[in-house]
């Protein structure tokens, strides 16, 4: 039986084998793998890429006090860009699965329409749910637009939902029961993480000081795209820190929302304001590409 | 000599409800080419096919006109050197010379390839997307293969960089991912790779695939479909669920297998839902039971999850969530859903509405702050019913908000309770008055607060209760609103209920503000409709409404010593003797004094006070029926 870490190890090394560069997680906060800069950024623009990592990815409203078998505050992600995608790119997506040893002639495999939005990113996609003996174990997409942006390559992103596609394999029916390598469960590694932050969303977070660090990060980003256009030097302008900052911002409006200190009417408005960060560096970074070359 | 022709529009998976579509709109554009063409699909490939194609297009020929017949020879020489003859080719027609020029009609397969293409790409789907960069193709899914054949030969084109050829592909991983096929194999080569391509074989698959698993289903005539066009080879398998879980509502456990999982549900010999599901599989057969055993384990979890939020939310009652709406926006400029419930309550209260009906208008929105329903929003209401029924809410009201948001569609029942109807007519009606207040009204295809449904149920509600409440004053006097809804029951009478549009015109003239009442005027008008008298006496009434539009004439004082004995009189008496009487009654007299009243009475006498007394008789002749219905909409033949 394939441990958890075995799996990510395998999955690696398959897109390793078709020329993806094997990255590492980002560094800060997310909501899923879409979000970091290996994707965000390198989806735009006219140069192909191919990155795969995996990305632990923070949904407070998702937490259940680690009671649920199949809610996590924080899942993994295994997140692929091939760009532009390859004409096979189904049948290479199939292969991976056939990698990790399920054998898809013993199995039911299908492509349900789901067409993912980012309303926060100015992003939005095509594409399907892979469902697996009906269940969903990862997000295609071929994403049309980013930033607001119209994409010059059009890639495809599989985003596979690592614990699910380890649940199946071990047969466990709670995410708790997986072995991530042999002798630790996944309870073992991620149990106290799941719980404690859960309290700390649904019950401890301060309100008002996640509101100031709200809006200290959306004004630190907001300055830095302000001052981007007036930059004697654009390739050495800081845009990166600056998503760094529209980052922290999403990632603190996720963690309100789970406090349920966003009314539905607010919501729409947070949403466009880090929105309108996130489009504004996407647009900021295209610019800067351009001038590089 | 004719060919036959296949295309072949191999992609990635189609969503399945888009298929039918786009394979009409194909079939159009084939159409468009003089090519009646037969279509399948499957998710992965648009297929069209034709029996007999002319090799060749027929020729054409056109007559080029030259010099006169008494030009000089060196004019007629120019002339067929600029045909490419000799002058003995040309003939004279008339005064002219000219010569027959014949174009060998284009060969078919010169001609398909010029415009398959274009056909191709013109399929219409409601979304599309590109793939092969910025400004390139777009497609519903991006298009991965193509077979076009006209008997033997490819008809060679190229498509989004894909060359059209003659190898297809088979099921993903049953079938070869490539293989040559020619017109003759085509169906039975995709057969042996494990793709069936007529949909009516794939639904007979299935149906007879769950016959043989000896279980009961709850039909689901628009599940079947969408298992149809979401698989190539489909073969159901049976699977279980812990009898726990039948403690949760049906209502709930059908919608987590149905709306997430797409499965079939199972009943037992009384009825009732049965611990077990039908899928269906895209592949051939679970010998070993993995996909049986990896669909009932995401069923527990959706199972285990559906409980858990059933629990949590029976810790506050539905009534203790009233002011939690007020965290729930309706819509921006029209507040929350506690606004919106407050006013909904209260128009309830002014409509008449009993205390059950007030009670269930203000609980029925509850269900949008419960876990349940932000997980299964297609349960809203339905949610709200049933906890209201938990929670020991009188059962007027607890089915009152279970049926609130009925009729969904035209098809769909009405709530079954007064309460229910009340309380659906109120928060439709204020859904109404509400966005057409702040501008937000329905154009085109554009109607996302789905406004069109929500009158249209109205319509239905106040027709089939039977509710005589005066529509007009409930929509106030917002003119836009008005004409808005005299469309809805329009639509209603004429393309639901099947009255001749000419007759639903008359009667919706004579008012419309109480539906039942309009509806039995309808049904009258609609029996007295063949009577021989009707349709020559509707004429008189067009004629009479002509007559005084042109006079100028809207009413005035009628003197009965006036009036002419004669066919004048005996109109008037007849016009006396039918005043208050059922029309039926009345039709039959009326008709051959009218006519004969046009046949012998000049109504433009030259003494002006007669003209105006025969004038005021027809007015009030017209008048007797007006709140019946305007006889002069009826459409005749004379």
């Amino acid at each position: 039986m394939a441990s958890f870490q075995a799996i990510i190890l395998k999955l690696k090394s398959y897109w390793a084998e078709r020329g993806c560069i094997i990255q590492e997680p980002y560094d800060l906060e997310v909501g899923a793998g879409t979000m970091c800069p290996e994707t965000f950024l390198r989806v735009l623009g006219p140069k192909p890429y191919r990155v795969a990592y995996v990305q632990p990815s923070r949904r407070p409203a998702d937490g259940r006090y680690g009671e649920n078998p199949n809610r996590l505050y924080k899942h993994q992600q295994l997140q692929v860009i091939l760009k532009p995608s390859p004409g096979d790119v189904i049948e290479q997506y199939l292969g991976s699965l056939e990698a990790i040893g399920i054998d898809l002639k013993q199995h039911d495999i299908k492509f349900e329409e789901d067409n993912w939005e980012s309303p926060t990113l100015g992003a939005w996609g095509i594409g399907w749910q892979v469902m697996l003996d009906g269940l969903e174990v990862t997000q295609f997409t071929y994403f049309q637009q980013c930033g607001g942006i119209d994409l010059e390559l059009v890639p495809a992103e599989l985003t596979y939902g690592l614990e699910r596609l380890t649940a199946f394999l071990q047969v466990k029916d709670s995410v708790y029961d997986i072995e991530w390598a042999p002798g630790f469960s996944y309870g073992d590694v991620r149990f106290q993480d799941e719980l404690q932050f859960s309290v700390y969303n649904f019950e401890m977070a301060d309100v008002e000081a996640l509101w100031k660090l709200f809006a200290l990060h959306e004004g630190e980003a907001a300055r830095l795209l302000a001052a981007y256009p007036k930059s004697p030097e654009k390739q050495r302008f800081p845009l990166l820190p600056a998503y760094d900052q529209v980052l922290k911002c999403s990632n603190l409006f996720n963690t309100l929302d789970s406090r349920g200190a966003i009314s539905v009417t607010e919501r729409v408005g947070v949403i466009q304001r880090v929105r309108k960060l996130a489009v504004g560096v996407a647009q900021a970074w295209v610019d800067q590409q351009e001038a590089a070359q | 000599m004719s060919l036959p022709f296949l295309l072949e529009i191999g992609t990635e998976e189609i969503p399945d409800w888009m298929i039918q579509g786009a394979l009409t709109s194909l079939e159009q554009h084939l159409a468009n080419l003089n090519i009646r063409a037969r279509t399948d699909a499957t998710p992965r490939r648009l297929v069209a096919r034709a029996e007999r194609l002319p090799e060749r297009l027929p020729d054409i020929e056109e007559r080029i006109t030259g010099p006169r017949k008494t030009a000089g020879e060196k004019a007629v020489e120019g002339f067929a050197r600029k045909q490419g003859v000799a002058s003995s080719e040309l003939s004279v027609e008339g005064d002219y010379y000219s010569y027959l020029r014949r174009t060998p009609g284009s060969k078919m397969i010169d001609v398909l390839a010029e415009a398959l293409p274009a056909v191709i790409l013109k399929i219409t789907f409601p979304k599309t997307m590109y793939w092969t960069g910025k400004g390139g193709p777009r497609f519903i899914r991006p298009i991965r293969w193509i077979v076009a054949l006209l008997g033997d030969e490819v008809i060679g084109f190229d498509v989004a960089s894909v060359p059209s050829g003659m190898v297809t592909s088979g099921h993903r991983r049953l079938g070869a991912a490539r293989f040559p096929v020619t017109i003759g194999s085509y169906e039975e080569r995709l057969r042996e790779n494990f793709v069936i391509l007529p949909a009516a074989d794939r639904c007979k698959r299935i149906e007879e695939g769950i016959a043989a698993l000896g279980v009961r289903l709850k039909p689901d005539p628009s599940l079947l479909e969408t298992l149809v066009y979401l698989t190539e080879y489909p073969t159901p398998v049976v699977g279980e669920f812990d009898p726990q879980f039948l403690e949760l509502p049906e209502e709930v456990l059908i919608t987590v297998m149905r709306h997430h999982q797409k499965y079939f549900s199972v009943e037992d010999e009384s009825g009732h839902l049965a611990p077990r599901f039908v899928a269906v599989m895209n592949t051939n057969a679970d010998p070993e039971g993995l996909v049986r055993r990896g669909n009932e384990r995401v069923l527990r979890a959706r199972f285990n999850d559906a409980r858990f939020f059933w629990q949590t939310d029976q810790r506050k009652k539905l009534a203790g969530r009233v002011d939690d709406l007020g965290h729930v926006t309706f819509q921006a400029k029209l507040g929350s859903y506690l606004d919106k419930t407050k006013r909904v309550v209260s128009l309830v209260k002014e409509l008449g509405g009993s205390e059950h009906a007030q009670r269930a208008a203000l609980l029925a929105k509850c269900d949008l702050t419960t876990e349940l329903v932000k997980e299964f929003t297609e349960l809203q209401g339905v949610v709200g019913g049933l906890y209201a029924r938990a929670q020991g809410e009188p059962e007027e009201v607890w089915q009152a908000i279970y049926d609130h948001y009925k009729p969904e569609s035209m098809e769909d029942s009405i709530p079954r309770n007064a309460a229910g109807q009340m309380v659906s007519i109120a928060d439709k009606l204020d859904t109404l008055r509400g966005c057409f207040g702040v501008g937000l009204i329905p154009t085109g295809s554009r109607d996302p607060f789905a406004l069109r449904r929500a009158a249209q149920g109205v319509v239905k509600i106040l027709v089939e209760a039977r509710l005589a409440l005066p529509l007009l004053d409930l929509l106030g006097d917002d003119s836009q609103l008005v004409s808005f809804f005299e469309d809805r029951v329009r639509f209603y009478f004429r393309d639901v209920r099947g009255f001749r549009y000419d007759e639903v015109n008359a009667a919706m003239t004579a008012g419309w503000s109480d539906l039942p009442e309009l509806e039995s005027r309808l049904e009258r008008l609609a029996r007295i409709r063949p009577t021989p008298d009707f349709e020559p006496l509707a004429a008189s009434f067009k004629r009479i409404k002509n007559i005084l539009r042109q006079a100028g004439f809207e009413g005035g004082p009628f003197d009965a010593s006036l009036v002419e004995s004669g066919p004048e009189h005996e109109l008037f008496a007849e016009i006396n003797r039918s005043a208050g009487q059922p029309i039926e009654t009345v039709i039959g007299g009326l008709r051959p004094r009218v006519d004969l009243f046009f046949d012998k009475v000049l109504v433009n006498a030259p003494d002006p006070a007669i003209r105006a007394n025969r004038l005021a008789m027809l007015h009030s002749l017209l008048e007797q029926f007006r709140t019946f219905a305007d006889f002069s909409e009826i459409v005749t033949n004379s």
